[in-house]
């Protein structure tokens, strides 16, 4: 790690910044469990969308099921509006390879065809593997490669963590 | 029998044999699983990618259409390719042994094998010969097993009364041919159902029953009393051999479950059948499409049951 990490309530407001008025009241705001789910709850409140929030599990459609097999799921996806049509914000916490946004664009698509689809991330760590670009980034975080960041939630109190892979 | 082979020496599930020895926290894996494909069959876009590029081999060497059929869509949603093979009536009729038949569809890239077969066991034998990777589901041998029928039951009962801790549950009719209520029973004491209970004359309840712990009533009104869930059986003429019942109307007469003796059952009960129905036999039309029958819901509820052990038995390759 080369700098310190930083505070995601900073970031949050950023986001919202950069979105609020890039984002209309029927915009549809989907977050990626676990963690972007909790950032995308916090952006929905601040940018006073109508329409009710959504969030997608993307284990259906993951690339490494061949490799680590089926673990214990039980979220599910959940989209409470028409997808068919819709302009379309995914929020993720941490933007590493990109294939985990692959994955939530194949999993929306199962519930129809949005119109647009733009993301939002509160970390962009860099290390992209897809052709995957985020519109909307908190802040920028260079970490070692070894090293994964990760969003924690304590009772409402953000926090970011950089832990050593194993 | 089975119990080794279908869990392999990392807890892992492997095959699905028999619900028999399956830990609380593997069924409950399996449920939480299917309660993720339940929303996918209710989408616009019902198929998965997990199973892209695998090949499922549906080998009845017992006709079952509908069992055939529903392992069918769930593969399907899976994205897996998948053949049907009735044997019954070609390798077999030609001596091929059943090893024979299964070695060679494995030399043809099977992944997996879904078995329905009329001799108790014969699932078994497959799982253990064939290599490792390649996994068996037991879609029903013989009176022993029925795990994916067992398993949507428990998904039924989990999603009407939500706890299996303080549940009377009793399975009505002919038990003794019933690989269903086999499975059932199993699953039913793993997840700690307290009261489990099986009502049917002496001759169509197998001898030993009280050894799988539940209780055992010879009288319908008194074995209702109080349960949450009833289960009842098809009776199976097809399978008896001998004369184990006077006759069907004999056998409506004293077990078939009618509103009436439904009545005894708690009033939330609910009443489940594990398909095809001899109205007017084992359940009456008012039961059978009555506001506490699940019958259909448990149709639907098969699908992802299998899709959840098809996929989970995928993934642990």
């Amino acid at each position: 790690m080369t700098a310190p990490l930083p505070e995601p309530e900073r970031l949050l407001e950023a986001l919202v910044t950069q979105m609020k008025d890039r984002v209309g009241p029927e915009t549809g705001i989907v977050g990626i469990y676990t963690g972007g789910a909790w950032v995308a709850e916090r952006l929905h409140r601040a940018l006073g969308v109508t329409v009710p929030l959504g969030q997608l599990a993307v284990t259906l459609h993951r690339d490494d099921f061949g490799r680590i097999g089926l673990h214990r799921e039980a979220r599910r996806s959940h989209l409470p509006f028409e997808v068919e049509g819709r302009d379309i914000v995914l929020v993720d916490d941490v933007l590493h390879t990109g294939r985990t946004i692959r994955a939530a664009l194949n999993e929306l698509w199962d519930f129809g065809r949005p119109r647009s689809v733009r993301l939002a991330v509160l970390a962009d760590r860099g290390g992209r593997e897809l052709p995957i670009a985020p519109d909307f980034t908190g802040a920028f975080a260079e970490m070692d490669p070894d090293e994964e960041l990760v969003l924690t939630n304590e009772g409402g109190k953000l926090r970011l963590a950089a832990v050593r892979r194993p | 029998m089975g119990r080794s082979i279908q869990i392999d020496a990392q807890g892992r599930l492997v095959h699905l044999l028999t619900t028999e020895g399956l830990p609380a926290e593997m069924i409950l894996h399996i449920l939480d699983t299917a309660a993720q494909f339940v929303s996918v069959n209710e989408r616009e876009v019902k198929k998965v990618p997990l199973l892209r590029g695998k090949s499922i081999f549906n080998v009845f060497f017992e006709n079952s259409t509908r069992t055939r059929t529903t392992f069918e869509i769930a593969a399907k949603r899976l994205s897996a390719d998948v053949i049907n093979l009735n044997i019954g009536a070609s390798s077999t009729a030609k001596g091929e042994t059943l090893l024979d038949t299964v070695w060679n569809l494995q030399a043809m890239d099977a992944d997996m094998f879904v078995v329905r077969h009329a001799e108790a066991g014969a699932p078994h034998l497959i799982a253990r010969n064939v290599k490792p990777g390649v996994h068996v589901v037991n879609a029903g041998d013989g009176r022993h097993a029925h795990p994916t029928q067992g398993l949507l039951d428990m998904y039924t009962i989990r999603h009407y009364k939500k706890d299996f801790s303080r549940l009377v549950v009793a399975i009505v009719g002919d038990v003794l041919h019933s690989r269903v209520a086999r499975s059932e029973i199993h699953a039913l004491k793993t997840l700690g159902v307290p009261d489990v209970r099986v009502i049917g004359p002496k001759t169509l309840l197998p001898a030993d029953i009280e050894r799988l712990g539940v209780r055992v009533f010879h009288d319908l009104a008194e074995g209702l009393r109080d349960c949450d869930v009833v289960i009842t059986l098809r009776l199976q003429n097809e399978r008896m051999s001998g004369p184990l019942l006077p006759s069907a109307g004999e056998f409506h007469k004293a077990y078939g479950l009618t509103p009436d003796r439904l009545a005894r059952a708690r009033p939330d009960a609910i009443v489940m059948h594990p398909g095809p129905l001899n109205r007017g036999v084992e359940i009456d039309s008012g039961v059978a499409d009555g506001t506490h029958s699940v019958i259909m819901p448990q149709v639907t509820f098969g699908i992802a049951v299998r899709m959840a052990v098809m996929a989970i038995l995928a993934g642990n390759a």
